[in-house]
């Protein structure tokens, strides 16, 4: 496949402290990626890097095969043809919508300028809104004028930091799928930084899992959750916790709880002490069995209710079922696994 | 009767105290109008004849050299010092704010003291070059007068330019970078309109400084109305020509204000909350160089130089001046100071008060009028004063001598009350800013909050809103002290036999071309003029090192 962007062992530091380390990344054109992370992981010192504000201690970024940024040259960002949109919006208070958008059509005639504001005003559900100024429209339609102009110049590659972060939660979820359908149509392949596993979700084709200025795990949203190749990347996707046992045979873990055998095996001397990610929809929360625990919280969420349940040597674990099922805190309960994908880490 | 949360002194009560302030700006005002009614023809005749068109071109080319120079170097200052880096930048990023400090007239009467014909400097070159021709511009000319002003007046557009290019953040430059502008035109299509409303309002500010001024363009004997006003009154005693020249000045006032509010424009720009500072272009080689040269160099022109010459002719002539005379002087000046800001500051807490409880529309056109005398020229307000004050006196008078047959001459005209009062209208907005200020910052539920912990009006008052409003106060007390201690034409004109200031002292030195001798007050003036700008430097330093954070 074609590399648009590739990030070769990128670092960078501020006053000497290090930010993003020895970190690399390929993007092929038209894909939509989100790097996720933590505040403070360096995931937006990567967006500016490549946007071209941030310079490189070490490492080298290419856009379609050209060096754009090393630790001793870099691009200005005026000429990587870049768009970007930013967390603020950083819309020009003194220009009109429009003239926001067109700000980037530098040389176009003016007719050209016009039709292509009304075009994009029209693709991101604002016709007719051109001759407004930034002020006079609410977070969300802010957060769509940005989108416009930073498309306008027809850019192949679209930053995103945080561009949900400034609004109510209903709106970040339903703009994250306009945004994603937007820059779908038009072909354009992006990187969105966020803090919010839901909005990554949602947006991106590939997840980059970002903590301490480097990528931990770059993979489907699926695979994320499913499959988590770290420790980190288990705790911080999706609710979780982690139950000790022993390794002896390469896909069966011993546990308090009984022997659990999954589909996946792991080359570990046996009898290595190991933890096992489980899921809220691994344990089934059943009357009668040899396995007991007490319910300790219960959240109740309309189709289904989420249980915290309290092991007899202190551990706990989430189970999810259907709210038709109704335990009360304090009650007495059996549970057993549905543990197929075994998720072992060494412990 | 309404129960909202103000203290319930009467509606009216407010009322009858925003009115009166008015009134009291609005007096002056009309009085220098209703010289038209009784037109002076002859004297009339003679200042067309003679010096009218000077006037106007002088004042004009005044204008335009002083926007010019102000807008280039407060501009240009605000951006290297909020956008580069230079070596000296943290130093000169105060210190170019120092030059507020030095009134016009002082900076003026040392440049020509330094620059004259027979100054030291000029005689220096001849001798080196052993010549008896003149080896630099006169520096009486329409281009000294307008250097100094821009000297002096340049920190306004430098502080204004300086916190909207601040507050813009780094985000709609990093933007316009990102859409294709190098950072030349993310300056010019980006940063300047945005922080345009800023320098447009810098820009008029320091306009109206200069048509207000009247010790510059008097030392340097440059026509202008504020002098040809002081001429005519003192030297033809002719207020009612006086006050007609002063009419036409407050034209040329009227017109720096429409202007501004022309060019400020009507877009709403509103301040990120979480601005982070732009990187700095760290400059090097000529550049850095030449940075450190231009700003070192306005300093040391504009603050430094003036003040090392003041200090050295103050030493020479310390030992003869320094006597009961100089002691009287400065008494003088401190109680006028002192009793004039007193009651500007009750005058506009009163103001701002009425504002917070009263948002009516009488309250509102009141306290509008009410700070409209910033714009009054110190020579047209004295004009105005007098002219509204005699006519008082002479109904006093009138009725008076109804009943007594004598007549008790000069009452109000002439009085240390006149004088006071024309202060008062003159920097009444000086104090309102910083209380206005306060008080927008006391959020109307911590009144409501005393209310229900059982505390009546008037300790509600004196609880909370007068201890949150002391930062605002001691400033507003302190500027206008300062400003009323700088003030020369309105003082030289109102002030009653025997209360002569620093001020004044500089004038009759100066007329006489006495520098040496104008040293020890100008001195003075100057260390007071600094309290205020410190104030305000390690405000916006403290200001800015939050939203940098």
């Amino acid at each position: 496949m074609d590399s648009l962007l590739e990030l070769d062992k990128i670092s960078c530091s501020y006053d000497g402290h290090s930010v993003v380390e020895n970190l690399s990344l390929h993007l092929a054109s038209g894909m939509i990626c989100s790097l996720l992370g933590p505040s403070g992981c360096g995931k937006t010192t990567v967006l500016r890097a490549i946007a071209g504000f941030e310079s490189l201690v070490a490492g080298e970024i290419r856009l379609d095969g050209d060096a754009i940024s090393t630790s001793r040259e870099m691009l200005p960002p005026e000429k990587r043809q870049l768009g970007m949109v930013f967390q603020d919006y950083a819309l020009f208070p003194h220009l009109k919508l429009s003239e926001n958008i067109t700000f980037g059509l530098k040389g176009h005639s003016a007719s050209s300028q016009r039709k292509e504001s009304e075009r994009l005003l029209e693709v991101v559900g604002l016709s007719g809104y051109g001759n407004r100024y930034p002020h006079e429209l609410s977070g969300g339609q802010q957060q769509r004028v940005a989108l416009a102009r930073a498309l306008a110049p027809k850019p192949k590659l679209l930053l995103l930091d945080e561009p949900f972060s400034n609004l109510d939660v209903e709106l970040r979820e339903r703009l994250a799928t306009d945004v994603r359908d937007i820059l779908k149509d038009q072909g354009a392949a992006a990187i969105f930084v966020t803090h919010d596993q839901h909005e990554a979700f949602v947006m991106g084709e590939r997840i980059g899992v970002m903590n301490q200025g480097t990528i931990l795990q770059w993979d489907t949203p699926f695979n994320l959750y499913h499959e988590p190749a770290e420790r980190f990347v288990a705790d911080f996707i999706g609710q979780g916790r982690f139950l000790s046992g022993r390794l002896v045979e390469p896909d069966t873990v011993e546990t308090a709880y009984g022997i659990i055998t999954g589909n996946r095996a792991y080359g570990w001397p046996r009898g290595s002490r190991v933890d096992i990610l489980v899921r809220p929809d691994d344990v089934q929360l059943i009357e009668q069995n040899d396995n007991k625990a007490s319910i300790s919280n219960r959240a109740f969420r309309g189709a289904e209710t989420l249980y915290t349940i309290k092991l007899a040597d202190g551990g706990e674990l989430l189970s999810i079922m259907p709210s038709r099922y109704d335990f009360a805190v304090g009650q007495q309960i059996g549970f057993k696994f549905n543990l197929d994908h075994l998720v072992l880490f060494q412990s | 009767m309404s129960y909202s949360n103000s203290p319930s002194i009467k509606t009216s009560g407010w009322h009858f105290a925003t009115t009166s302030l008015a009134i009291l700006v609005a007096m002056p005002l009309l009085a220098v109008f209703s010289g038209w009614l009784q037109f002076e023809n002859e004297v009339w005749q003679h200042l067309t004849a003679t010096v009218l068109d000077d006037l106007i071109i002088n004042t004009l080319v005044l204008l335009l050299g002083v926007a010019v120079g102000v807008l280039t170097l407060g501009v240009g200052l605000a951006w290297l010092t909020t956008m580069c880096d230079f070596p000296g930048r943290r130093i000169f990023e105060w210190a170019l704010m120092l030059p507020l400090a030095i009134p016009a007239y002082v900076l003026a009467f040392v440049a020509l003291g330094l620059f004259d014909f027979t100054g030291p400097v000029q005689s220096t070159l001849r001798e080196w070059m052993g010549t008896n021709a003149p080896l630099i511009p006169n520096i009486r000319s329409a281009g000294g007068v307008i250097l100094v002003m821009v000297l002096v007046l340049y920190p306004y557009v430098y502080m204004l330019a300086r916190s909207a290019f601040l507050t813009q953040g780094r985000g709609t430059l990093d933007a316009a970078r990102i859409l294709g502008r190098n950072s030349w035109g993310a300056f010019f299509r980006v940063a300047l309109p945005m922080a345009r409303p800023a320098i447009v309002a810098g820009t008029s500010l320091a306009l109206m400084e200069t048509l207000a001024d009247f010790g510059t363009v008097s030392i340097f004997n440059y026509d202008t109305f504020t002098t040809a006003i002081y001429k005519t009154w003192f030297g033809f005693f002719n207020i009612q020509a006086a006050s007609q020249l002063a009419s036409l000045l407050l034209l040329f006032v009227a017109l720096a204000i429409y202007g501004e509010r022309l060019l400020r424009g009507k877009s709403v720009y509103f301040e990120h909350s979480k601005a982070s500072h732009p990187k700095r272009i760290v400059l090097t080689g000529w550049r850095a160089i030449s940075c450190t040269l231009l700003a070192g160099s306005v300093f040391f022109i504009a603050f430094l130089l003036p003040v090392i010459q003041l200090v050295q002719w103050s030493w020479e002539v310390v030992i003869n001046d320094l006597d009961s005379r100089y002691l009287d002087l400065l008494l003088h000046t401190l109680s006028l100071g002192l009793m004039a800001a007193t009651l500007t500051v009750i005058a506009a807490l009163v103001l701002a008060f009425s504002r917070r409880f009263m948002q009516d529309r009488i309250t509102g056109i009141s306290a509008g009028v009410a700070t409209l005398g910033y714009a009054l020229p110190g020579s047209v307000l004295a004009v105005g004063i007098m002219l509204a004050f005699t006519g008082v006196d002479n109904l006093i008078n009138s009725i008076w001598n109804m009943f007594t047959k004598t007549t008790p001459g000069q009452i109000l005209g002439g009085s240390l009350f006149a004088l006071i009062i024309a202060y008062l209208v003159r920097f009444l907005a000086v104090a309102y800013g910083p209380i206005e200020s306060g008080l927008g910052r006391i959020k109307p539920s911590l009144a409501e909050a005393a209310q229900t912990l059982g505390a009546n009006n008037r300790a509600i008052m004196r609880r909370i809103y007068l201890p949150l409003l002391r930062p605002g106060l001691i400033t507003a007390l302190l500027l206008v002290l300062v400003d009323v201690m700088k003030e020369m034409p309105a003082t030289l004109l109102l002030r009653p036999f025997g209360w002569d200031t620093l001020a004044v002292r500089i004038y009759e030195m100066t007329s006489e071309g006495e520098w040496e001798r104008a040293a020890l007050p100008a001195i003075t003036l100057v260390l007071t003029g600094l309290l205020p700008v410190i104030m305000l430097i390690r405000r916006s330093s403290q200001r800015y090192t939050q939203v940098v954070d």
